[in-house]
């Protein structure tokens, strides 16, 4: 027995480090038909790394007082070395973890990765889903810019439109009559401490769920179901080092794209970081167009689509936060008897294209102010079109159970395809 | 055996002690949540503010600041006075009967003295500062049959000079008139009057 071994060994009578190391990486057995879909979920876990660290950098200069963040900002950007990469960093990678997430769960909905037995999986990654909204909202007030300031001023006061207890919720939210000191305190707690904490532990839970069940695939079928002499999938293979190796692919490119962002256009337009968050937050004046950074726009759209009746606007905020929790139901709303794309029918492929088209244009809507398509007489033409794709949005989920039952369907393979 | 006498006081003691530990958390929790209400400065600076108006001309608005919110003073001329009826079929509460104003504004000017109006200058939509628009015709960038008012530039809702609410907008109510006296002519004292805050 050499040097190493014996170490290793020491080790495994007290810490089970090479079962974890089996069970996890060298005999995790993954389908081997993984397309290029399947990048996100490691990048998604190499940008939440990216986040703490950066993030733990940027707390080293940062400065939680409403006198002093935005200055503290200005002091990272100019004075601290290096500063200016480390917050564009951290602000690049806040878009980037959307953006990578969105497609984490778009490729859920291409090939049913949330059919059973990964109900509970799914259900997961929507928690963690929630849990990254929350994260990027807290933060979006730190840097104490008017967008900041306005943002946090309008989500804060959805909470006002529940109806009874609403404006002592919303006081009790801000700890004040007005987002203030105390309000950006109490985010930088959220932000820094409380949600990185349930992130990490979401994200542990998802891994431990995703390696109980076994990884989808594109083919939508149970490798677990054809298994060699030895108990090993035939149509599997170890994650180390084969995805481990490929992923390392995923990972180059994914920081091509980042390095780009970072040192050629860190705003990208007003997108990722908005202009009007330069200007130090003014609680007496809003600034003429108030909108989320991109990746809330779609759920924005949908808020501002819904009119007030019957003296409250809690129909909006009712709308809009059905339209995140209804993802919680996807696996129950499902029927078809495949679980991949590849082998439904026209009807999803149809309503996932539909689905997919109100995602993009409500998002593009709720960048922009709601008159900027003009008007026919007194109806605003954006608002028309964000209430239809509103209801285009949410009939991809109600009317699945349906659809998916009365689509035709492909019969699938036992095994997977090449 | 499951149900002999002695499980079964089992049970019910673990039940019971499970139901007084989650009392326990419950209580627990209590000072967190506390902590999260506004402390006693901020309740503090929540006091009410005086105004002096003595420089106010005729179509002139203030700003003063209460509760670090934006409270507008505005001193509204005859011209001004006499859009408010004709906007009676356009605007969503005509007649003030959302309890947006103390008792003593529920009037045709929603105020106390009709040339001075006092308004809490937060959209009721989702508490974004409407800009004056005070100025009447296309000027305004709202068209020309504009006669004055507020404009929120977050979400598109509209206000007529005594912060009713249009129809068709998305905020739901009329803009807040907080509590305020009149100490003398001159000088005001917002969010506070005789009647208490």
């Amino acid at each position: 027995m050499t040097r190493s071994q014996a170490f290793l060994n020491w080790i495994d009578e007290r810490f089970p480090l090479t079962t974890l190391w089996k069970e996890h990486l060298s005999e995790y057995y993954a389908p081997k038909n993984f397309n290029f879909w399947y990048y996100f979920g490691s990048l998604a876990l190499l940008v939440l790394v990216l986040q703490i660290v950066t993030g733990i950098f940027l707390t080293m200069n940062y400065k939680p007082d409403a006198t002093q963040a935005f200055g503290s900002v200005e002091y990272i950007m100019r004075d601290v070395p290096a500063g200016w990469l480390i917050r564009y960093m951290h602000s690049t990678g806040a878009s980037m973890f959307f953006i990578v997430v969105y497609l984490h769960m778009f490729r859920g909905l291409l090939y049913g990765s949330y059919r059973k037995p990964r109900e509970l999986l799914w259900v997961l990654g929507v928690i963690i889903y929630l849990a990254l909204m929350a994260e990027a909202f807290f933060g979006y007030l730190l840097p104490w810019g008017q967008m900041s300031y306005w943002g946090a001023q309008v989500i804060v006061n959805l909470f006002g439109a529940v109806p009874f207890i609403g404006e002592d919720l919303a006081v009790w939210i801000r700890g004040d009559y007005v987002v203030s000191d105390a309000t950006l305190n109490r985010f930088f707690a959220f932000h820094v401490i409380a949600i990185p904490l349930v992130l990490l532990a979401l994200v542990v839970a998802h891994i431990i769920a995703l390696h109980e069940v076994g990884s989808n695939n594109p083919d939508g079928i149970e490798i677990k179901k054809t298994k060699d002499p030895d108990g090993r999938p035939l149509d599997g293979i170890p994650f180390h080092p084969y995805y481990t190796v490929k992923d390392i692919v995923g990972v180059v490119v994914f920081l091509a794209v980042f390095s780009f962002i970072i040192f050629f256009m860190p705003e990208v337009g007003g997108y990722f970081l908005e202009y009007n968050n330069f200007i130090p937050a003014d609680p007496l004046k809003t600034p003429p167009h108030i909108a989320p950074v991109w990746y809330f726009t779609p759920y924005y759209a949908m808020l501002r689509a819904v009119p007030a009746f019957l003296g409250t606007q809690f129909w909006g905020v009712l709308v809009m936060g059905a339209a995140v929790l209804i993802f919680f139901l996807l696996p129950w709303l499902d029927r078809s008897p495949v679980k991949s794309i590849r082998y439904k029918g026209p009807y999803y492929k149809i309503a996932l294209t539909l689905f997919t088209i109100s995602f993009l244009v409500l998002g593009w809507l709720g960048t922009q102010p709601t008159a900027f398509l003009g008007a026919i007489g007194k109806t605003e033409i954006a608002v028309v079109l964000a209430r239809l794709f509103t209801v285009v949005y949410f009939a991809f989920f109600l009317l699945m159970p349906w659809y998916s039952r009365i689509d035709s369907y492909k019969p699938k393979p036992k095994r997977v395809t090449e | 055996m499951p149900d002999s006498p002695v499980n079964k006081r089992r049970r019910y003691l673990v039940a019971a002690t499970s139901a007084a530990g989650g009392v326990a958390v419950l209580a627990a929790a209590t000072p967190f949540v506390l902590s999260m209400f506004p402390s006693a400065r901020a309740r503090a600076a929540g006091a009410p503010v005086e105004v002096d108006i003595s420089k106010v001309e005729p179509g002139m608005l203030i700003r003063a600041e209460w509760r670090s919110k934006p409270v507008w003073v505005l001193h509204r001329t005859p011209e001004m006075l006499k859009t408010l009826p004709e906007l009676d079929s356009v605007v969503a509460d005509p007649k003030s009967e959302a309890p947006m104003q103390p008792d003593y504004a529920k009037n045709e000017y929603r105020s106390i003295k009709p040339e001075w109006l006092v308004l809490v200058g937060i959209c009721t939509h989702l508490g974004c500062s409407p800009t004056d628009k005070l100025q009447p015709g296309p000027d305004s960038g709202l068209g020309a049959d504009w006669k004055g008012g507020f404009f929120c530039p977050c979400h598109g809702s509209k206000f007529d000079l005594a912060g009713r609410v249009f129809k068709d907008v998305p905020a739901p109510t009329n803009l807040q008139v907080p509590r305020y006296e009149f100490l003398t002519d001159t000088r005001l004292r917002i969010g506070e009057d005789a009647k208490g805050s």
